[in-house]
């Protein structure tokens, strides 16, 4: 589904991603973790079309198709999705109007008909349950003074309406309570499907406890630096990641010498 | 904006003996009327332009705003009688439906009956309501008309005041009487059949160029406790016609009013508009004004209003929309001339081609004025790196117990908010859309006449849509 190749980047003449390797197929959970300013969201940026970063090397196919090329709003129409780490406020633009606006474009993409105010009210309830948001929630603008938690909800609302093919979920545990972590993944985990798939970044272990990843990935200057299973976070989380940055010194200098 | 002060001046002088020959005329066709109390304040008002003139560049209030093209332009009054054929279909797109009140149609400043919704210049309701015509109301209640018309918008050195007030002959007046509530909102609709100019090769305000000027007059009076409120509506019936509107209104609110005014201004591409409203506002009252500039090539308001009592609380919303060559101008003066009084002031523009804004927003707490609490932001948005905005506040505070605040920000659309609507399938322009109805979106929703809101709405989605394609990269 997703095939991302030795994938450099830079933003403001800093060499971030430094050769990103990713795969991942129909089905499969993956976790990136890694330290912060490791580049985690600046990957999950450009995955989603952001034009802060430039692609200085290397190539993202989604699907079979270049992805590099696609502008943000084909990727979202394609399947893509980012839950950002900061969802972004937007003053005077409700909450309905644009969770509506967005299904309908991607609709008209996939060749349906929009949805009209009634049948959508029927569907973002349904979604709202899923979440445990109000309804309140729906006239108001578009994350403005909503909590940390509430932002993140609302996010997996929008993966809810959206139903993407590939989700991206940046840091949408950060500065959850317990309580709030278990509705994020029960609604990840409700949404995840044998022809779906979901790509986890997170700073922690504890959301992959709700959230079974197949596969976890260390991203750490730049690279993907150590890949495994499951047992990799528990791993991470009781042993930190100085050790892999030690292994990793060992790795580079031992490739420099040609060993 | 090109300078030659030194030329302008002369120039204006000249035109200015253009004005004075125009008003014997004016005169000679009163046939004997001159002996009014309202003559006496035209010839005043004539006399004061007589002395100033125009406001030129040095006059401060009028730095940023040229009106070269306008002194240049030989203004002849608007023809009499309306250009026949006019039908009501021809007005649908500048009513407002679901609105239900009373409307007065003036055609090129004179009302115009078979248009309006009453057929009589001048309807006394049973309540002691008066709306109608200005002319009529002159003659028929002028008892009610005098005492105000003329004494509350200042003319002196205010030269474009000055010749509205020296040419008052038609307009609209409003009389409500103690306690009256008006159930719908009046409309007032002062249209212009002005026609484009025949020959495309001559612009608008070339030296000597011929174009049509009204002079609409409206007068407002509510009496203590009365709760209403008026539209007005200024428009051109030709989309890029050449002619000037220079309108002055003057409201009176007694005690305890509730008074909402609208001014909605979609003149001609081509014409010019120059426009002051001043409020009088006694003990405990509640008055808004929203004043909506959505077209005309040069647009100039004066709003002022005066806190003439305790406790009086007062709104000012403002939205603007330029494009193109557009030079919207808004000047706004609230004198906070009583102790505990409110006053908000809320007024945002959208600026696109090479339009240019300017945003005066005085604030004059008086020594008197203890206990203040004034309140002013000014927002634009600039749509393209040719557009150009200007923002004053100026406070002016000579008492010590006041809350006084103003903010003032300009900026282009949050690159971060487009990109966020485009990872949800947005594209770039409907993003753009959604971003700028949502700036502008802010001041209509503070319009609570639904009618007016949803009209509104429209008008600005529209106009919005066509400005974000011409600004699109091709
Ligand atoms: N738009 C940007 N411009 C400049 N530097 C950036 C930008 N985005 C991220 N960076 C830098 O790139 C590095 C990685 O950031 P980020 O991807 O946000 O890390 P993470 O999500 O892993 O914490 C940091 O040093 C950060 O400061
Ligand atoms: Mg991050």
């Amino acid at each position: 589904m997703l095939r991302v190749n030795n994938l450099h980047a830079e933003a403001e003449d800093t060499q971030i991603l430094k050769g990103v390797d990713l795969e991942v197929n129909p089905g499969e959970i993956h976790a990136i973790m890694g330290p912060n300013g490791s580049g985690k969201s600046t990957l999950a940026q450009i995955l989603a079309g952001h034009e802060a970063y430039t692609v200085t090397g290397g190539e993202a196919t989604f699907e079979g198709r270049d992805l590099l090329d696609m502008a943000p709003e084909e990727r979202a129409r394609r399947g893509i999705f980012l839950a950002f780490q900061y969802p972004v406020e937007i003053p005077g633009v409700n909450t309905a109007y644009f969770l509506r606006t967005g299904l309908n474009e991607i609709r008209k993409d996939r060749g349906e008909d929009p949805m009209d105010a009634m049948d959508f009210l029927g569907l973002i309830r349904e979604k709202l349950a899923l979440v445990e948001m109000d309804e309140s929630f729906l006239k108001r603008s578009v994350n403005e003074g909503f909590s940390g938690g509430e932002k993140k909800r609302h996010e997996i609302l929008q993966l809810a309406v959206l139903e993407p093919r590939l989700a991206i979920l940046d840091e949408t545990d950060s500065g959850l309570d317990i309580d709030a972590l278990k509705i994020v993944a029960k609604g990840v985990n409700s949404l995840h499907s044998p022809d779906k798939s979901t790509v986890v970044v997170t700073h922690y272990q504890r959301l992959l406890d709700y959230i079974v990843p197949d596969f976890v990935h260390v991203l750490m200057g730049g690279r993907i630096v150590k890949s495994g299973d499951k047992d990799l976070a528990h791993e991470l989380e009781q042993r930190g990641y100085d050790w892999i940055a030690r292994e990793t010194a060992t790795d580079s200098v031992a490739d420099a010498v040609g060993v | 904006m090109s300078g030659g002060d030194a030329v302008s001046e002369s120039k204006s002088t000249d035109r200015r003996e253009w004005y004075l020959a125009s008003f014997r005329g004016f005169e000679r066709s009163l046939n004997g009327g001159t002996a009014s109390s309202l003559h006496r304040i035209r010839r005043a008002a004539i006399d004061c332009f007589a002395e100033t003139g125009f406001p030129g560049r040095r006059d401060e209030s009028w730095r940023h705003t040229n009106i070269a093209p306008i002194v240049r332009t030989s203004f002849r009054d608007a023809p009499d009688s309306p250009p026949p054929g006019l039908s009501a279909d021809q007005l649908a797109p500048f009513t407002y439906p679901g609105l239900v009140g009373t409307q007065l149609v003036f055609v090129d400043g004179h009302f115009a009956p078979s248009l309006s919704s009453q057929e009589t210049a001048l309807s006394p309701h049973h309540s002691g309501v008066v709306v109608g015509s200005m002319a009529t109301a002159l003659k028929e209640v002028p008892d009610l008309v005098e005492p105000h018309l003329g004494h509350h918008a200042p003319f002196a050195e205010e030269g474009f005041a000055a010749l509205n007030t020296a040419f008052i002959r038609d307009g609209a007046f409003v009389y409500l009487p103690p306690g009256a509530r008006l159930d719908a909102p009046v409309h007032l609709l002062y249209l212009s059949t002005a026609r484009c100019s025949e020959d495309p090769g001559h612009g608008p305000g070339q030296e000597g160029e011929e174009a049509p000027v009204t002079y609409p007059r409206t007068l407002i009076v509510a009496e203590d406790g009365a709760c209403g409120s008026v539209i007005e509506s200024y428009a051109g019936l030709e989309p890029s016609a050449l002619y000037l509107t220079n309108a002055v209104t003057e409201i009176v609110l007694g005690a305890e009013t509730r008074f909402e005014h609208y001014k909605i201004q979609r003149e001609s591409g081509g014409a010019y508009h120059i426009a002051s409203l001043h409020v009088t506002e006694a003990r405990g009252c509640d008055f808004t004004s929203h004043n909506i500039s959505l077209s005309g090539r040069l647009i100039r308001n004066d709003i002022t209003t005066v806190l003439d009592g305790e406790g009086v609380d007062s709104t000012l919303n403002g939205l603007f929309l330029a494009s193109g060559e557009e030079h919207v101008d808004n000047h706004t003066s609230i004198e906070h001339a009583s102790p505990d009084c409110v006053s908000h002031e809320f007024y945002k523009g959208v600026l696109s081609g090479h339009a240019r804004g300017v945003f005066r927003g005085k604030i004059h707490v008086h020594q008197v004025a203890q206990r203040t609490d004034a309140y002013q932001t000014n927002q634009s948005l600039l749509l393209s790196d040719d557009a150009e905005i200007t923002s004053k506040p100026q406070l002016e505070i000579y008492a010590d117990d006041v809350k006084c605040s103003h903010g003032s920000t300009t900026g282009q659309l949050d690159e971060e908010a487009i990109f966020y609507l485009r990872t949800r399938g947005l594209s770039r322009d409907v993003a753009l859309g959604v971003l700028t109805q949502a700036f502008a979106g802010e001041i209509l929703d503070l319009i609570g006449c639904e009618p007016v809101h949803k009209r509104l709405a429209e008008l600005v989605s529209a106009e919005l849509g066509a400005t974000l394609h011409s600004e699109a990269p091709q």
